[in-house]
């Protein structure tokens, strides 16, 4: 594995790790749709990446609400890894793991390796969610201990990726390679709103990818769903099955094992 | 109307239903038990009851047959021989089902079929028609659903071809529990288990190191859960079920003081005299174990019997008596609750059974899951539906109360059909429960044809069947009809 597996932290670094301070979104304790399994959710908050589609257009500022004086603090909060940890733990029996997403967890790259390094040291393996927007081949401290990856690959061609997401595809389409051949990547995601970006060449690029690094990582692809948009996406045309059945069609034809859609 | 002549014409009933029906109309023309007023005082107010068990005892309430050895050594009253192959064994269960009584006229309990099956399983296709079509002929002969199968710990290739079939058939019958433990259950065969629940509100899991642990402790080498999800004794069984509603208990007691104090406790008393007259007819008198051939060929034995405490309402008397404080939110109430559970167990646990050997005489306490025309009494020690809570804390603010129940108590949970696509969400969660503390742990989607009501399962296609005012298979599904009208089975809070 060319990320190298880094030991979970010894006792002294993960007093370090612990006082980490980072900004987090939200965390939910029970989720069923971020990853396998029933896995804790930390969403920390701000992204990068301005996507037409967001879902979630709330996490995007890097910002943290102002708590009051003897009252609890509001989402998004400012928060120790430490405090992440013990938000998470009272429900460990009941999981198989965390998933650290956002906003843009590589947003917060030594928050994001602390997290991933106090779960996982503690038996609560860490998957990242991520827009791949971080360079994850400069931090073997996030690879070598985040059990996996999940990443979006919003469009392959970079000028289309531009328009989408106001933002660069170089380090995405880096990350894709470089964690499919670390044996990394658990899942790639698509999400498919007609006419906004070329579906095809994307599905296919991405499960190429996925092929020639002989990844057994799932190929997620996702209808447009208006829930949570800002105003202006709500109307953005949703796929019909055909065309859903179409791309996965052509991500099997290119060598991804196992694709869904959803 | 007279009701024999009310069963007799009534349309919504098949002729095999009727005759059940017309069993029970002479059996209660019976009067052979000795009754004393107190206690049939709270029996005519509601507070005891015997679950339509009928006035003479002839038959245990469950029979849990050792299944084991029938198929290691066949039967010399049915002139079979021990099973060679997986058409023998499946046609020698289906035989012996026939003749395994139990209050509701079917078997309570089919066996742990994994383990009974998995010897005969060669080639694997073969296996899976046999093993389909034993499961199509329980579901269309043994119309009620609460005939009980049983799987696991362990995963094994018949587990697996039953799991991936019940899924398929998308059957009422049989119930089915998987024993979950953490250490012999392997995650994919439990996610395989979680998957078919979603679609067909079973297998629910049973916290296997407990049952087996208790069991053990009570001197049975194995136990089963049978019927709704009763752990009992295996080779034995429950000679009756009786409960105490609690929920109609509350307003006998001015206050807590002296619902404590007097009101519960001579309800206790009276209920654990109901149930050794229960007791007494069926063992000292009927002849039902002095005759079976059950007994001869020790496929259950007398002495492996007991009899149940059940209990009904826990949510509404604590409420009643709390002062405001609700039970399932406020730990106040849930301590009353505790309290309210912990007083009845002493006084089960002290009481010696004159007629039962099983435990020492004493009794098992259950928390029972409802009759179909219970209004406003929360099944056992469960919080009410349309008040509960976020899952984990439902989950935790239950399971103190599960371990007084070893012949059973269990929570049901009814998810978002979403959950489909990650049945390890589910696994996880009731693999989570069982840690906690959960004995037992039931779940399905919201949207699935197969709907657990209490304890028991049924179609949804066929309450519509019955709507229109046609017969129906199972004589459960009129049960379940009543149970979604009175209790709200179907606005069970939705887990996503």
């Amino acid at each position: 594995m060319s990320g190298g597996a880094a030991p979970f932290p010894s006792r002294a670094e993960r007093r370090e790790l612990a006082a980490r301070e980072g900004r987090v979104a939200r965390i939910l304790t029970f989720s069923a749709v971020d990853g396998p399994g029933n896995r804790a959710a930390v969403f920390l908050q701000g992204c990068s990446f301005d996507c037409v589609y967001c879902h979630n257009p709330e996490t995007r500022p890097a910002v943290t609400a102002k708590a009051r004086p003897d009252e609890q603090p509001a989402w998004p909060r400012a928060m120790t890894a430490l405090g992440v940890v013990a938000a998470v733990w009272p429900y460990r029996a009941f999981l198989s793991g965390v998933t650290v997403s956002g906003g843009e967890c590589g947003e917060q790259p030594d928050f994001l390796s602390a997290l991933v390094g106090l779960f996982g040291g503690l038996g609560l393996p860490a998957l990242v969610d991520t827009n791949g927007s971080l360079d994850y081949a400069a931090r073997p401290d996030i690879v070598g201990r985040a059990a996996g990856f999940m990443l979006d690959l919003k469009a392959w061609d970079p000028v289309e990726h531009r328009r989408l997401t106001g933002a660069d595809n170089a380090h995405v389409i880096a990350n894709l390679r470089f964690l499919a051949a670390a044996g990394k990547l658990v899942e790639l995601r698509t999400v498919v709103s007609p006419g906004l970006f070329d579906a095809d060449s994307t599905v296919r690029h991405g499960a190429r990818e996925l092929a020639a690094s002989g990844s057994a990582a799932r190929y997620a692809l996702i209808r447009f769903r208006p829930q949570g948009t800002r105003k202006a996406a709500r109307d953005l045309p949703r796929p019909d099955d055909a065309t859903m059945e179409r791309l996965a069609a052509i991500a099997r034809e290119e060598g991804a094992k196992d694709v869904r859609i959803i | 109307m007279n009701p024999a002549q009310r069963v007799v014409t009534d349309a919504t009933l098949t002729i095999q239903q009727k005759i059940n029906g017309l069993a029970h109309v002479a059996e209660d023309q019976l009067d052979v038990l000795r009754v004393g007023p107190d206690v049939q005082e709270l029996r005519d107010a509601g507070v005891i009851c015997d679950l339509f068990e009928g006035a003479a005892p002839y038959r245990p309430r469950y029979v849990v047959p050792d299944y084991e050895l029938f198929m290691r050594q066949g039967s010399e009253f049915l002139g079979l021989k021990a099973p060679a192959d997986i058409w023998e064994a499946t046609a020698a269960l289906l035989i012996l089902y026939r003749h395994v009584p139990s209050i509701t006229s079917f078997p309570v309990y089919l066996g742990d079929l994994d383990a009974l099956l998995e010897p005969f399983v060669g080639d694997e296709a073969e296996a899976r028609k046999a093993i389909g079509l034993f499961l199509t002929q329980i579901d269309r002969t043994l119309n009620d659903s609460f005939c009980h199968a049983d799987l696991g710990p362990a995963a094994t290739k018949a587990g697996r071809i039953i799991l991936e079939l019940t899924r398929e058939q998308q059957n009422a019958v049989p119930n089915l529990t998987l024993k979950y433990d953490p250490e012999l259950t392997p995650p994919d065969f439990a996610e395989l288990a979680a998957a078919t629940a979603l679609d067909t509100a079973k297998p629910s899991f049973a916290n296997h190191r407990i049952f087996q642990s208790e069991f053990r402790a009570m001197g049975s080498d194995d136990y089963a859960i049978a019927s709704c999800y009763n752990g009992l004794p295996k080779g034995g069984g429950s000679c009756t079920l009786v409960r105490l509603n609690l929920a109609k208990l509350a307003p006998r007691a001015a206050d807590r003081d002296q619902l404590l104090s007097s009101v519960l406790p001579e309800a206790v008393d009276r209920q654990l005299e109901y149930i050794d007259e229960r007791v007494r007819f069926l063992v000292s008198e009927s002849g039902f174990f002095q005759s079976s051939f059950l007994v001869r060929e020790g496929l259950i034995h007398p002495e492996r019997f007991s009899a149940m405490f059940g209990l009904v309402g826990l949510a509404e008397c604590v409420n009643a008596h709390s002062g405001g404080a609700r039970f399932g939110h406020d730990d106040e109430a849930d301590e009353l609750g505790l309290r309210i559970i912990r007083d009845i167990d002493a006084r089960v646990r002290s009481h010696v059974s004159p007629y039962l050997a099983f435990n020492g005489g004493r009794f098992l306490m259950h928390a029972q899951v409802g009759i179909d025309s219970d209004t406003g009494v929360s099944p056992g020690c469960r919080i009410p539906i349309g008040q509960e809570p976020e899952l984990p804390e439902h989950i935790v603010r239950s399971a103190p109360f599960h371990r007084y129940f070893p012949s059973g108590i269990g929570d049901v949970f009814a998810f978002d059909p979403t959950t489909r696509r990650n049945p390890g969400h589910l696994r996880d969660i009731a693999a989570g429960a069982l840690k906690s503390g959960l004995r037992y742990f039931s779940a399905y989607a919201a949207d699935a044809d197969v709907v657990r009501i209490t304890g028991y399962l049924v179609k949804r296609s066929e309450l519509a069947r019955l709507n229109r005012g046609e017969a129906t298979m199972q004589d459960t599904t009129a049960l379940g009809r009543n149970a979604i009208n009175n209790l709200g089975v179907l606005e069970r809070r939705v887990r996503s």
